[in-house]
């Protein structure tokens, strides 16, 4: 079965090292930080101003000064910092961070991502997506294989505005983790139940299949 | 030397049509809302705007959007303001979309008095066009300019008589780099103390960037996205 935007989360999880310090887009991605991994410590950083951001505050405890990218009300972890927006983007273009997980509309085989920009329908700005792909070492992108009229957002090409060029090295999809390399993507898992046919079948862009694919161990 | 002056009227004083403002903020975390509404009351029109966003239908920039006060909008991320959309895709309102850490460090270059510089952000994007690709450590980055401003308009958590700030939490932002790139930069704040009551090691924001201080008369510091967790 494919897997629900928490099991995208929690297969990216898998992915965390301990001691690593770790951007989350809004959407999916913020949704990783409830699978942390036992026995490993990582810190996100949201790029508004802080580092060590913590869960949703409780109830009645929200602070409006106190909010990370997506706006959403947050708190702060023992040892947490808050900084201005320049050395945010220190951290992120000097590759102090990392990880980045973010979402995006279409992944194309040679690495480009395009998620800000939909021509005469919908412009909400890039935010600090272009940043964060233009530096970012390992990126990770979160995303549904297809979009809702069921037609497959891993292309050969990307179709809409570019974020960023050949910067996309992985990406986990309701159905499986993908790795970009020399200009194709190549199969690496799937998920639980979903079998090799119906990836290829959602699939445009050039996709490698090994003989054997395992499922995801979630 | 004593920047305070003593209310929103004397704060916004010379702002006139056609202007460019910087504002600070993050949606609607950290955002002057005291001065917003002065510049509503004031009604000045075809202002360039440089906030990262738009605030909502209504509050923040989105009020001064209602009245059709904003000519441009140099920002990184729109989203959540309908009324903005409309206006942008009318072609009412000019737009100038820019990544958000190039849009951070234009403001801090304006400040610091470094004309442009290099960044990979928005290499082979829309955001390229027209700009100058250079090829450092293998890598292309493209030419961004300093912005600067006619007035900065910035919100801190306190402040003292010559103008240093000190900010709370994520309400920090873009408030710092605006204030440095401000012609005239004005400072509200939730509270106002003497010289010499913030320590000197904690001040985020010196006075020298900062002309003019007023203690905000009212902050309703609007929520965008409450989440919250059930206690167990």
């Amino acid at each position: 079965m494919a897997l629900d935007k928490n099991g995208i989360a929690q297969r990216i999880a898998q992915e965390l090292r301990d001691g690593w310090y770790v951007n989350l887009g809004i959407g999916i991605p913020t949704l990783v930080a409830n699978y942390i991994p036992e026995g490993i410590e990582v810190e996100f950083q949201s790029e508004n101003g802080i580092l060590g951001m913590g869960p949703f505050p409780f109830e009645g405890e929200e602070d409006a000064d106190l909010i990370n990218a997506g706006k959403q009300t947050i708190t702060a972890r023992k040892g947490a910092v808050f900084f201005d927006s320049a050395t945010s983007f220190a951290m992120i273009r000097g590759q102090h961070v990392q990880l980045t997980v973010l979402g995006a509309m279409e992944v194309a085989q040679n690495g480009d991502i395009a998620n800000w920009k939909i021509p005469g329908k919908m412009v909400k700005g890039m935010g600090g997506a272009m940043d964060l792909v233009a530096s970012a070492e390992n990126i990770i992108v979160a995303m549904m294989h297809t979009n809702r009229a069921g037609e497959s957002k891993i292309l050969k090409e990307c179709t809409l505005p570019l974020t960023g060029v050949g910067c996309v090295k992985k990406v986990v999809t309701d159905l499986a983790v993908l790795e970009i390399k020399d200009g194709r993507f190549h199969l690496i898992e799937r998920a639980p139940g979903v079998s090799v046919e119906e990836i290829v079948s959602k699939t445009e862009g050039d996709l490698v299949v090994p003989d054997h694919v395992p499922e995801m161990k979630l | 030397m004593n920047k305070v002056v003593n209310s929103v009227e004397e704060a916004l004083d010379g702002i006139q049509d056609g202007m460019t403002l910087m504002l600070g903020g993050f949606g609607l975390c950290g955002i002057p809302e005291n001065s917003i509404a002065q510049l509503v009351k004031l009604g000045v029109k075809d202002l360039t705007c440089i906030s990262n966003n738009a605030g909502v239908d209504d509050f923040g920039l989105g009020l001064l959007l209602q009245g059709k006060q904003i000519k441009k909008m140099i920002s990184s991320y729109v989203g959540e303001n309908d009324e903005f959309e409309r206006q942008m895709l009318s072609g009412e309102l000019e737009v100038d979309l820019i990544p958000q850490g190039s849009l951070a460090e234009r403001c801090r270059a304006g400040g610091a008095g470094i004309p442009a510089f290099f960044t990979p952000a928005g290499y082979g994007t829309e955001v390229a066009e027209g700009k100058e690709v250079r090829i450092f450590n293998g890598k292309p980055h493209i030419l961004e300019s300093a912005l600067t401003a006619d007035f900065a308009i910035v919100k801190a958590w306190k402040g003292d008589t010559e103008g240093n700030l000190i900010f709370k939490a994520t309400a920090r932002n873009f408030n710092p780099m605006m204030a440095m790139a401000g012609k005239i930069t004005i400072a509200e704040v939730e509270e106002l103390v003497p010289a010499g009551e913030l320590d000197p090691n904690f001040i985020h924001t010196p006075g020298i960037f900062v002309q003019r201080i007023f203690k905000g008369e009212k902050f309703e510091k609007r929520i965008e996205q409450r989440t919250v967790r059930q206690r167990n």
